[in-house]
């Protein structure tokens, strides 16, 4: 059974039709690209796998684990192990980072009916995941992203990730506002984090991360809908044609 | 957008804890307020001859103010006119005749306090926390008593304070809080009957933190408590104080009035979390908090905090001040107002600097849900000859919903022109991003608004007593039950 399973998926925001009918399949030990100019749907799509609710599903299903994902909230999503890296982390003034984190992995350990873990033991998990991303230890005091600086918050969203062991881990613009030292920092998080059991969904769109982070397969996402998939010579491919070319194609 | 609204609502729809009725004896006197129930609460108090005077002088100048109609209408709250004959002035437990130990307390009213997690069993109390026990009107038990005397603090009931250290009450009764000083300020001196009074001698630092419970059980009563803290030179005092009330479909006065006194290094740490009855869903019911309260730093590097907390009452009517006249001296406020369904609040400070380097820190934190109104008023006043004061003034908003609001209206005074003043203003709205993001890590709807409102309220929150700042972050949670979606 493929871990996510995308049928026809077609998805309203604010009245104006973003997703005109996905089909995409993941299955666990799988890395995905979703690429795509500006405007494609590439956001919108890892949002409402995400379970954002305001955005309205008009058509299709997803299944996910052989479960119907439209019918969760979100956070039953993240309980499942959905996660989210968001393109815009927001910030949670007077709430510590290692607070919410550990809170977030206690709702996550309660939903699986395990033991919450108490400060004494998270703390030093919490550090060696730090480590991993190259992260301050300053970082675990500070407020959830206040007063971080962008890649500062990247780097913190792959933290929560490398905390929260999601099944599936969807990637939105990760990249963006990363320097190339910053970018192979959170890659290498990505990397470690990856194993037969976890399927990746990298949303990006430039293929410079993909150097990094080297999908399985690549899908170009164009007015809502994929035109094309491929192996990871495609985003290459891309790189060296640009966008107009699978748009030609695909209007063609 | 629905959903979010809806969970704000469930949060707000959370039953208010504290609402039972206890069914004890009372002694009530009749409806209304004339010179005659004055003489009869101050006889029923067997009080001296000045008490009597000074409330009947209290008495005069409210009537005459409510001839005039000189009730304030100036703060940003709403509510039909009130009928002041139409409340009792004096209701107490029937008792035979005072106490002297715990074990001739109302069993009934020690097992309220009990409900209310406030045991008045020394054994059981928390360490380090000596309490006042007010039941409606009256003290009815204050706890530790004899550990305080020893360090020379005197901590019990006005009552008892009135009998006997008449001379500490009539020295500082009123110098802080004239009863001149407004409408309901004139009436709680005419009628008050109860509340705390502490006194710390020079040079001694209060071996425990004292707390004070105010319960209001009978229907149809006002209740007019006054507090008197007195800290004498080098003397340092942590003064809690909590309350709460009974579910009734009636609006209840409450205006109490607390004055307080630092002398020359002395410091007054006054904190309070105020959860009367707010009213329910619709808007009925629940008290009317209309409060004086202010500090005077007498002597020079004298210092008093306000920390509150509110979240209770329908209508929140207090400006808890200082007044900053020794050199060096410093006044604080750290507040956090919670305004849901119903509620309104009109709250902040007053900061008036008279002596020199004076300083003072406002830091407030509202929070509007529901159809809450949330208004910050401020007052920052810097005299001539307070050379170098300083005063930094932050005042925050968060909004939960789209039926509430957050109103800021703070009056800056500066007479001298080498005075810092600092303000900071902000709104912000538990948007729906922030709660996507919080729900996306896998927390529910209410503890991610729990977990954001907390945030909101940090600042204030460390400012408490540990034991408190626990249960008032619970108390916000509660508070907030059912205004989320």
């Amino acid at each position: 059974m493929a871990l996510l399973e995308i049928r026809n998926l077609h998805v309203k925001v604010e009245n104006h039709e973003i997703l005109k009918g996905i089909d995409l399949t993941v299955n666990a030990g799988e890395v995905h690209s979703i690429m795509g100019p500006n405007g494609s749907g590439k956001s919108t799509l890892a949002q409402v796998l995400a379970r954002r609710e305001s955005f309205q599903v008009t058509q299709g299903e997803v299944l996910y684990k052989g479960k119907d994902l439209l019918a969760m909230k979100p956070e039953e999503a993240a309980c499942e192990g959905v996660f989210l890296a968001f393109q815009y982390p927001v910030e949670i003034p007077g709430i510590s980072n290692a607070y919410f984190l550990r809170s977030a992995l206690n709702a996550v350990r309660n939903y699986r009916g395990e033991d919450e873990l108490d400060a004494m033991d998270f703390i030093p998990m919490f550090k060696k995941k730090m480590k991993l991303l190259d992260m301050d230890d300053k970082l675990m005091n500070r407020s959830v992203n206040e007063g971080f600086s962008g890649g500062e918050k990247k780097r913190n969203e792959i933290l929560q990730m490398a905390v929260l062991e999601p099944k599936m881990a969807i990637l939105d613009e990760t990249d963006s506002g990363l320097d190339i030292d910053a970018l192979r920092i959170v890659a290498n998080g990505v990397n470690a984090l990856r194993s037969p059991e976890r399927a990746m969904v990298v949303v990006t769109h430039y293929q410079r991360l993909l150097n990094y982070i080297v999908p399985d397969f690549v899908h170009v996402l164009v007015d809502g809908r994929i035109v094309k998939s491929g192996g990871k010579e495609l985003a290459l491919e891309l790189e060296d044609k640009g966008y107009s070319w699978v748009e030609a194609e695909a209007t063609a | 957008m629905s959903t979010n609204v809806n969970t704000i609502q469930d949060l707000a729809n959370r039953e208010y804890k504290w609402g039972f009725v206890t069914d004890v004896e009372q002694e009530k006197i009749a409806k209304g307020l004339n010179e005659d129930v004055i003489r009869v609460i101050s006889a029923k108090k067997n009080e001296p001859e000045f008490m009597l005077e000074w409330r009947l002088k209290a008495y005069r100048h409210w009537a005459s103010l409510e001839k005039a109609q000189a009730e304030p209408k100036w703060a940003n709250i709403h509510y039909p006119p009130i009928d002041y004959q139409d409340i009792h002035y004096y209701s107490a437990p029937k008792t035979k005749k005072s106490k002297t130990s715990l074990e001739e307390v109302d069993p009934e009213i020690l097992k309220t306090y009990e409900k209310l997690g406030i045991p008045l069993d020394e054994q059981k109390m928390l360490q380090g926390v000596a309490v006042d026990a007010v039941f409606d009107s009256v003290s009815v038990a204050t706890t530790f008593k004899g550990k305080l005397a020893e360090a020379g603090v005197i901590f019990c009931s006005f009552s008892e304070a009135v009998q006997k250290h008449p001379e500490l009450v009539q020295k500082y009764l009123g110098s802080v809080v004239p009863y001149s000083d407004n409408f309901f300020a004139a009436l709680n001196a005419a009628v008050f009957s109860d509340g705390s009074f502490v006194y710390v001698p020079k040079g001694v630092r209060c071996p425990m933190e004292l707390s004070t419970y105010f319960r209001i059980n009978a229907s149809e009563t006002g209740q007019f408590e006054r507090t008197l803290i007195v800290a004498e030179e080098g003397a340092y005092v942590s003064y809690l104080e909590g309350c709460t009330a009974p579910i009734r479909d009636e609006n209840q006065l409450h205006a109490a009035v607390v004055e307080l006194v630092a002398m020359d290094n002395a410091q007054i740490k006054y904190s309070t979390v105020q959860n009367w009855y707010p009213g329910d869903k619709q808007g009925k019911g629940g008290i009317y908090n209309f409060v004086t309260k202010r500090g005077k730093c007498a002597g020079v590097n004298s210092k008093i905090s306000w920390t509150q907390v509110e979240t209770g009452s329908a209508i929140t009517w207090k400006y808890p001040s200082c007044i900053l006249q020794g050199d060096n001296s410093v006044g604080e406020f750290y507040s956090v107002a919670l305004t849901n369904n119903y509620q309104q609040a009109d709250t902040g400070t007053k900061m008036i600097h008279i002596g020199k380097n004076t300083k003072s820190t406002v830091v407030s934190k509202g929070i509007s849900a529901g159809h809450g109104q949330n208004t910050y008023r401020g007052q920052v006043k810097i005299l001539k000859n307070a050379a170098s004061a300083r005063n930094y003034t932050q005042c925050d908003s968060l909004l939960i919903g789209d039926k509430c609001g957050a109103h800021t209206f703070p009056y800056i005074e500066v007479r001298n022109a080498s005075a810092h003043m600092e303000h900071e203003a902000s709104t912000s709205k538990i948007g729906e991003d922030q709660m996507f993001y919080l729900r996306q890590r896998g927390l529910k709807t209410e503890d991610a608004v729990s977990m954001i409102v907390n945030g909101f309220c940090k600042q204030v929150f460390r400012e408490l007593p540990m034991e408190f700042a626990v249960e008032a972050q619970k108390l916000l949670g509660v508070s907030l039950e059912g205004s989320v979606g």
